[in-house]
């Protein structure tokens, strides 16, 4: 008995029973339904957080903060002083794997005003204007500020459309564009002029969303949701270094530093960022960067590091647990549609023993007998199987319609093989067993059964 | 040299420590192109002689020789190999395959014999045409009468060109003008050369074939009893 023999007999035993062997069927395609749509959100996932990653400056930026002395350093607590424009230009002067560096002085409790609206950032520090390519930030409207702004200590600002929307209103409300350049607001009661504004920032999902026209509750949604880094970007308003030094420091050196005049490299900084040249000198870079900072510090580490692999890894963490858990709920459907199609497959067998028998005395091997039952299991669960892909694509459409603002599930290639491949072994193995039943069946016996 | 050698065959089953000896010690040589019935009792262990002498059982003790083998060295594959090219069996219930059409189930030995489609189809038309039923390839065997269905079953067991042909009550399920019908077919197989070994419990069946033998409790009968081959009612046949 050849091959396709069998293949056509399976095929014709399944279609005699449609409705049996569909609900056989559901198991596996629940499967491999779940294991693709499951595979599918994972990876939107996945996207959107790489996205992410990089909308924040990517993995080589590197955040220095003050950081608790460690124990064996307790008694030296009273030397520590912090970040300071001192370890700034040290790291400048000295870390050949460090392209840019940028300081910054966070104004404590910031809170907005203009034309009697109120908002609160998210961010709302002093910087340098390298602090753009830092963030990975594009002025759209107006100009970053300049050194020459920043070394006047000017009252100037740089904005985020998220904060424009809270104090003067969002295009999407008015209907047309609200552009605040020129425009007078106040941090914490001091008067500083918007002197620009970045572009919006969405992510790839937000955009198709608002392009689609879904703008009501696109906002709100993005907030709760996801995205939260673009939202932060919104909602971040920056100023010169030395404005924020000379009008929200709180210590009297700070204030001594008006006009730029007096040196100011005593002046301690919030953070300091770092951006390193080559992602692949990670560690060497960390070690050159602590090196100089424990010389300005006197061997006190009273500093920390903060790359973003922490949140790349935290990242990585949830997807590998997204995935996981999803897997076994996938691998436990698959299961229990092997167990069914075995269950069947053996009902099945004990319903034809005569006809088993009888193709055995007219000279079917054992052999034929055990491929054909396993052919039609496997058949069965195949069928399954690429029912399964169907509906996965249709669930995984049905998903990115729901939620458009969400990750878009992406199907892989390489998902879809998976799970086809797993109908199919799970196809043998739910076979196995029934085959050597049949194929063991003694012809006299089978012809005997009535 | 005898077609089929069946020598000091004994088979004995066991249920629950009692021993039954559905054969016991059976020599019988059956030469090519005889016609031939096993007549006996219910539970003489007719089905079992012929179930062992067509490979289909394998005996307790004792050897077969079929076309000059062995089988009890054959292997269970080449077993399968001479069920399906040296013997057609037909059953007192026919054992057609019902989901499949008539034609389907007289090709059916072939599948596992490996002809081709086209040779298949050709010799499973020629055998119907031999049992007159090739107006009626397409149908199921539940669309036909039982002699009909038996008449398919004899293609099928034919469609192979077998060495012999065992039938076990291939009678037994119809009435007695369908089943004059199958013998005469039987009757007519034999005339053109074949073996056919007959299997029933009924005297006036078996009195139609030259050769008889009788099986009381799983031995050979040395005296044929009359009344039982129907001897007193049929003449005996001269042996072609
Ligand atoms: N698998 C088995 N297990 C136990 N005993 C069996 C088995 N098969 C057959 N027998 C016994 O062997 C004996 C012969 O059975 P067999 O089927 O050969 O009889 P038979 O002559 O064909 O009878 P009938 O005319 O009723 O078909 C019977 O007593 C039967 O009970
Ligand atoms: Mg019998």
């Amino acid at each position: 008995m050849n091959f396709w023999n069998a293949i056509s007999v399976g095929l014709k035993e399944i279609w005699a029973h449609k409705f049996r062997s569909f609900l056989t069927m559901l198991g596996i395609i629940l499967g491999v339904s779940s294991l693709v749509a499951m595979s599918a959100l994972v990876k939107g996932m996945e996207v959107g957080a790489t996205e992410a990653l990089i909308a924040v400056g990517g993995l080589q930026k590197l955040r220095i903060e003050r950081g608790d002395v460690p124990i064996e350093q307790r008694h030296l607590q009273d030397q520590s002083r912090g970040l300071t424009m001192d370890d700034v230009y040290a790291i400048q002067a000295g870390a050949t794997l460090v392209s840019k560096v940028s300081p910054e002085v966070r104004v404590p409790g910031a809170t907005l005003s203009a034309k009697g609206k109120v908002t609160r950032p998210f961010i709302c520090s002093g910087a340098w204007p390298v602090v753009l390519e830092q963030y990975e930030h594009e002025v759209e409207h107006g100009r970053m500020f300049n050194e020459v702004d920043d070394d006047q200590a000017r009252s100037v600002c740089v904005i985020g459309t998220g904060i424009r929307d809270q104090l003067f209103g969002s295009p999407e409300e008015a209907g047309r564009e609200i552009n605040p350049i020129g425009e007078t607001l106040t941090i914490n009661g001091e008067a500083f002029t918007i002197v620009g504004m970045f572009k919006h920032y969405e992510s790839e999902q937000q955009r198709k969303a608002r392009e689609l026209g879904i703008k009501q509750t696109f906002s709100r949604r993005s907030r709760d949701r996801g995205s939260f880094v673009y939202w932060l970007k919104n909602n971040t308003v920056y100023i010169p270094l030395n404005a924020a030094a000379l009008k929200f420091t709180a210590s009297p050196e700070g204030r001594s530093l008006g006009g730029g005049s007096t040196d100011p490299s005593s002046l301690t900084v919030s953070s300091i960022e770092v951006r390193l040249s080559d992602i692949n000198q990670i560690n060497e870079a960390l070690q050159q960067v602590r090196n100089i900072l424990f010389s300005t510090h006197k061997g006190i580490e009273d500093f920390s590091f903060r790359t973003q692999e922490d949140w790349a890894d935290t990242i990585k963490a949830f997807i590998r647990n997204a995935r996981m858990s999803g897997g076994t709920i996938a691998a436990i459907s698959l299961l229990v549609g092997g167990i069914g199609i075995m269950n069947i497959m053996l009902a099945s067998i004990s319903g034809r023993v005569r006809e088993i028998g009888l193709r055995k005395a007219i000279g079917a091997t054992t052999a034929d007998v055990f491929t054909q039952v396993i052919i039609e299991s496997v058949v069965l669960a195949l069928l399954g199987g690429l029912m399964g892909l169907v509906t996965a694509v249709g669930l995984v459409q049905l998903l990115g319609q729901l939620s458009p603002t969400e990750n878009d599930p992406i199907i892989s290639f390489t998902a879809l093989l998976v799970a086809f491949c797993s109908s199919v072994v799970i196809g043998i193995l739910a076979g196995l067993l029934p085959a050597f039943k049949a194929a063991r069946l003694s012809p006299i016996m089978a012809l005997r059964y009535e | 040299m005898a077609l089929v050698e069946i020598r000091n065959v004994s088979k004995i089953y066991h249920l629950g420590g009692e021993e039954i000896r559905a054969l016991d010690d059976v020599s019988v040589d059956i030469d090519g192109g005889e016609f031939i019935s096993i007549i006996g009792p219910s539970g003489s262990g007719k089905s079992t002689l012929m179930q062992i002498a067509g490979c289909l059982d394998t005996p307790t003790r004792g050897t077969i020789k079929l076309d000059g083998a062995m089988i009890q060295d054959a292997s269970p594959r080449q077993l399968a190999a001479i069920r399906n090219r040296k013997i057609g069996f037909v059953f007192q219930f026919f054992n057609l395959l019902p989901k499949l059409t008539v034609l389907q189930n007289v090709e059916l030995p072939m599948v596992y014999g490996g002809a081709s489609s086209s040779e298949r189809r050709e010799r499973a038309m020629q055998a119907l045409k031999l049992v007159n039923l090739d107006n009626r390839t397409k149908h199921r065997p539940s669309q036909l009468s039982g002699g009909q269905q038996q008449r398919v079953a004899i293609a099928r067991a034919l469609v192979n060109d077998p060495k012999i042909i065992f039938a076990d009550e291939p009678t037994g399920n119809l009435d007695s003008h369908t089943g004059e019908l199958i013998l005469q077919l039987f009757r007519q197989l034999s005339r053109e050369g074949r073996t056919i070994i007959l299997v029933t419990h009924d005297p006036e069946i078996a009195a139609i074939t030259p050769r008889r033998i009788e099986i009381r409790d799983g031995k050979i009968a040395d005296t044929v009893d009359a009344t039982l081959a129907g001897l007193d009612r049929f003449p005996l046949q001269p042996t072609p």
